[in-house]
């Protein structure tokens, strides 16, 4: 798609990587400095945006444009950009606490108006950087230093709320798993519009193994429900069927292969999606991971500009003479 | 019969009515008429939070008031010599403004036992002989409207609805103004509607014809025109004047103009005004809310647009963390702040200049920003265009605080030459070696402004504390210590143009310094004063951070410096504090500009004192 030749090391800057070690931010770092070349976007026309919080920090160690903004208020910087500046790719970081708690509100908007952003959602349910209080999508009854009896809380699934915010496309991945995550880059920028890829991202210090049911080898198999357009849905021991009107998970040896539901991430009606985001639950017993939805829809920075060609196109460009003079005028000699 | 004509210097109209009776139109086309004679126009709206609050009640009333003369005006005047109350509740809320001798035209049909007792009146002022000190002249205005209507086979409701238009029209024969404009504009308005138009273009001959044929209307007025400047006018707002200044920046900066903008009163007219011209390249992004709408302008900032955000006060409180970011990045933005009374939700509709300090402090840390205000509706525009050269060469938020009266008011403009607008072309940083974000600018301290899409400048910036130079993350107290210093240096030696002192005797010992929408009224009261033979300077701040390198010179020069506010004394904190100098203040709070009298009793303390 593109002469340019670029290598993961071109899309890594020269500052220290500062996250704990062993957190889930170093392995989605890498896979997203290793998948940036295939992008085929020369990297001054690549710009991450983001909030506050451990994942925020993202930005500063890719060789690209970047902002590093506000807590919560990442979407609304790209978006500003992404309108007036239709020729970048725009990428959003945010966490769980970023995206979902302060900044709530932006990241709904910019779903339902199909902005052209790829917003990466790094979920580790916690807040790090503020050392350990619980998150919008920790489970609930979470005991933390700000919940010593249990958190009250009822969880956001991630992938509810942004299919109830008319997401035109919806994905999750796992921070240790490079191959998939790298294939929702794919689809994510192949999408126009907003994209969303929730990953499940390790806290070592805080959280530590929150999601080890879909990343140990023993028991992944049978957690993950892979969501592959045009594939059955089903984990190692698990398969999704159709049942009373919606989706129900059943052993794969109670039924046969062909009641099993072919994936379709394409159905216009986002009840398909939003009943695939209710498989899972907090204890992560069965896990839909992949492309949930990605439906077509006019990009937002399209439209707007479309408006503006539009008007230039049928009025002429602005002429400010004819502007500042108006029409009700009086002469005074 | 014949009547008489009187010539005027001057005179006061206020229109009053229910939010829904159109006072606001009426208003607005009898501005437009007198305006095209030549007159010199100020005008004022007034009208409720409530968009239709319960009709004839005190809470429901709207006016339009309308100051016109022969000669240069500062202000929209004090009390009106005429008052048009449409209902009893528009009388009464206005009565307390006039002065013995007023003229009072009333529609007498309304003025029924249930509307009266609606707002209080235990007996009619219309008969009681509570208005005797006035010029009194009931008309039947609904019925004879109706009448007027009756062949025209339009539904009772509209033929009332028309009613202000016969108001207009008898003002309009009153006053000689000319009645072609207003047939014009009706045939434009309700062209679609062929039943409306001929209701209200009925109306409007029916009350003409009401003045020149009864008895009741002896006399009518005539005031000449102004002498103004030579040139081509019009009649301008301090909304659109803003938006049209923005255009003219954008133009005169090549920048591209993106408004992000949540809707609040008395702001969102600049919103309004600025989506329908979209041909100049123009984006309006109305967003999920005030934090969106500043975040917007400063993402597009940063893509190298123009990047503007339009509120008020309670909307600025929201915002105040993404300009304290804007402060960090040094890139422009443009925030305009059309205050309105405070604090919270406080007075929507009414002006107010109490969010100076917010814009000057209001944020976290040690966070300058520059602080400019028009100081008539029509500065509006100059301000504009002085906010694009300053956030653009200093790469620094400007706010400009203008507010509900000037935004709202209009007063002739004299339109521009385009080829007059300063030039305001900028340079984004070129593609170099070893490029360093927060390097500087020896003479501006400004950083470069270099956009995503530069080949080889890719770097990163945020909210953290930076590196001198490098930009790079930095804890390091002695650079934090620097970087601070740097950023207020840098506000601080913004050019701004000195401050210009109106001192025609140039022995006055007192000043009178205003800043914002005041300096109307507080002209208008000095003007007066020296016609009385007063000694007094006038001088007014279009900017406030940085102030002009002369202010504290001019300070010292006066033995008495008063400073009126429409807040609690915010300007002469800042000034005493710059300058050690002892300030006077006049302070009120009422959501109305000030008055020309009541300013010369202030004027006139200072100076017996």
């Amino acid at each position: 798609m593109t002469d340019l030749v670029l290598t993961k090391k071109d899309f890594t800057s020269d500052q220290e990587v500062k996250w704990c070690p062993g957190c889930g931010d170093y392995s989605i770092l890498s896979t997203v400095q290793g998948y940036l070349p295939e992008l085929g976007v020369p990297r001054e026309n690549v710009v991450f945006i983001s909030g506050i919080g451990c994942s925020s920090r993202f930005p500063y160690y890719l060789e690209t444009f970047g902002i590093h903004s506000v807590h919560g208020r990442a979407p609304t910087l790209a978006t500003g950009l992404a309108i007036s500046r239709p020729d970048l790719t725009v990428f959003v970081i945010t966490g769980d606490g970023d995206s979902l708690s302060i900044g709530g509100n932006h990241l709904i908007h910019a779903l339902r108006r199909n902005v052209n952003l790829k917003i990466l959602l790094f979920n580790n349910r916690i807040y790090g950087l503020t050392k350990g209080q619980y998150s919008p999508t920790s489970e609930q009854g979470k005991i933390t230093k700000s919940t010593p009896a249990g958190s009250l809380d009822t969880p956001f699934n991630p992938i509810s709320l942004a299919l109830g915010a008319e997401a035109t496309f919806v994905a999750r991945s796992i921070d240790s798993d490079r191959k998939h995550l790298t294939e929702m880059l794919r689809a994510a920028s192949a999408h126009k519009g907003s994209a969303l890829i929730e990953i499940y991202q390790n806290c070592p210090i805080f959280n530590d193994d929150a999601f080890q049911i879909v990343k140990d080898g023993e028991t992944k198999s049978a957690a993950i429900l892979q969501l592959v357009h045009g594939q059955p849905i089903k984990s190692a021991t698990h398969g999704v069927i159709y049942k009373e009107g919606g989706l129900q998970v059943v052993p794969l040896d109670s039924v046969s292969e062909s009641d099993l539901v072919i994936h379709n991430a394409n159905t216009p009606d986002p009840t398909y999606a939003f009943a695939l985001s209710r498989l899972s639950s907090s204890i992560l017993e069965h896990v839909p991971v992949g492309v949930f939805r990605d439906v077509e829809r006019a990009e937002y920075g399209g439209l707007v500009n479309d408006q503006v060609a539009d008007a230039i196109k049928t009025q002429g460009a602005g002429d400010l003479s004819k502007l500042l003079a108006g029409t009700d005028t009086w002469v005074v000699k | 019969m014949t009547k008489t004509v009187i010539p005027l210097h001057q005179v006061t109209i206020r229109f009053a009515g229910d939010s829904g009776d159109g006072m606001q139109l009426t208003g607005d086309r009898f501005t437009m008429d007198t305006a095209s004679l030549g007159n010199d126009i100020s005008t004022l709206p007034n009208f409720p939070a409530e968009i239709r609050a319960p009709q004839g009640t005190l809470p429901g009333v709207s006016s339009f008031q309308l100051h016109f003369a022969d000669h240069h005006i500062q202000t929209p005047g004090d009390a009106p010599d005429v008052l048009v109350a449409m209902n009893p509740a528009a009388l009464k809320a206005n009565i307390k403004e006039l002065q013995r001798g007023a003229m009072i035209i009333v529609d007498s049909d309304e003025f029924t036992t249930r509307n009266l007792s609606k707002v209080g009146y235990e007996t009619n002022p219309l008969e009681d002989g509570s208005l005797d000190s006035f010029k009194l002249h009931p008309v039947a205005l609904t019925s004879i409207t109706v009448a007027a209507l009756a062949e025209l086979n339009v539904a009772r409701k509209d033929a009332e609805r028309s009613k202000n238009m016969f108001a207009l029209g008898l003002l309009t024969w009153m006053y000689h103004r000319p009645t072609e404009a207003t047939e014009k504009f009706l045939a434009a308005k309700f062209g679609k509607k062929p039943e409306v138009l001929a209701a209200n273009m009925a109306a409007f001959k029916a009350g003409w014809n009401y003045g020149e044929t009864t008895e009741d209307f002896a006399v009518s007025y005539e005031i000449a025109p102004a002498k103004m400047p030579p040139g081509t006018y019009r009649n301008m707002s301090g909304n659109v004047a803003m938006a049209y200044g923005l255009i003219a920046g954008s133009k005169r900066s090549n920048l591209k103009l993106f408004l992000g903008s949540y809707p609040i009163t008395p702001a969102s007219d600049i919103l309004h005004e600025l989506s329908k011209h979209k041909k100049f390249g123009v984006i309006t992004f109305q967003a999920e809310d005030e934090i969106a709408a500043v975040g917007s302008a400063l993402g597009a900032s940063y893509g190298g647009a123009l990047g503007v955000t339009t509120t008020s006060g309670p909307g600025l409180a929201l915002k105040t963390e993404m300009i304290g970011l804007a402060v960090m990045l040094e890139l422009p933005l443009i925030i305009i702040d059309v205050q309105r009374g405070g604090p919270s939700t406080g007075l929507p509709t009414k002006t107010e200049q109490a969010d100076l300090l917010q814009a000057m402090f209001g944020r976290n840390g040690e966070s300058p920003a520059v602080v400019i205000a028009p100081s008539t509706a029509t500065d509006c525009f100059a301000i504009a265009l002085d906010a694009v050269r300053i956030a653009t060469t200093y790469r620094v938020p400007v706010f400009i605080l203008s507010d509900g009266y000037i935004a709202n008011g209009t007063e002739p403009w004299k339109i521009p030459n385009v080829d007059d607008l300063p030039d305001l072309r900028v340079e984004f940083a070129k593609t170099q070696e070893n490029f360093m974000p927060y390097e500087r600018d020896p003479i501006t301290l400004a950083r470069p402004w270099a956009i995503p899409g530069t080949k080889g400048m890719e770097h990163r910036i945020g909210g953290v504390e930076k590196a001198d130079k490098t930009g790079e993350i930095s804890y390091d107290p002695t650079n934090h210590d620097l970087m601070v210093r740097l950023r207020a240096a840098k506000v601080a030696g913004i050019t701004v143009p000195d401050l210009e002192v109106d001192d025609p005797s140039n022995d006055a010992k007192v000043l009178v310094l205003g800043w914002g929408s005041t300096f109307g009224p507080i002209a208008a009261a000095i003007e007066a004063l020296r016609e009385n033979g007063q000694k007094v300077a006038q001088a007014h701040l279009r900017y406030i951070n940085p102030f002009p390198k002369n202010l504290g010179e001019v300070l010292a020069k006066y033995d008495r410096v008063l400073v009126p506010e429409m807040n609690m004394g915010q300007l002469a904190m800042l000034l005493k504090s710059e300058f050690l100098k002892d300030i006077t203040g006049y302070n009120k709070v009422r959501g109305l500009p000030f008055s020309t009298s009541e300013l010369m009793e202030a004027i006139m303390v200072v100076l017996n004192d």
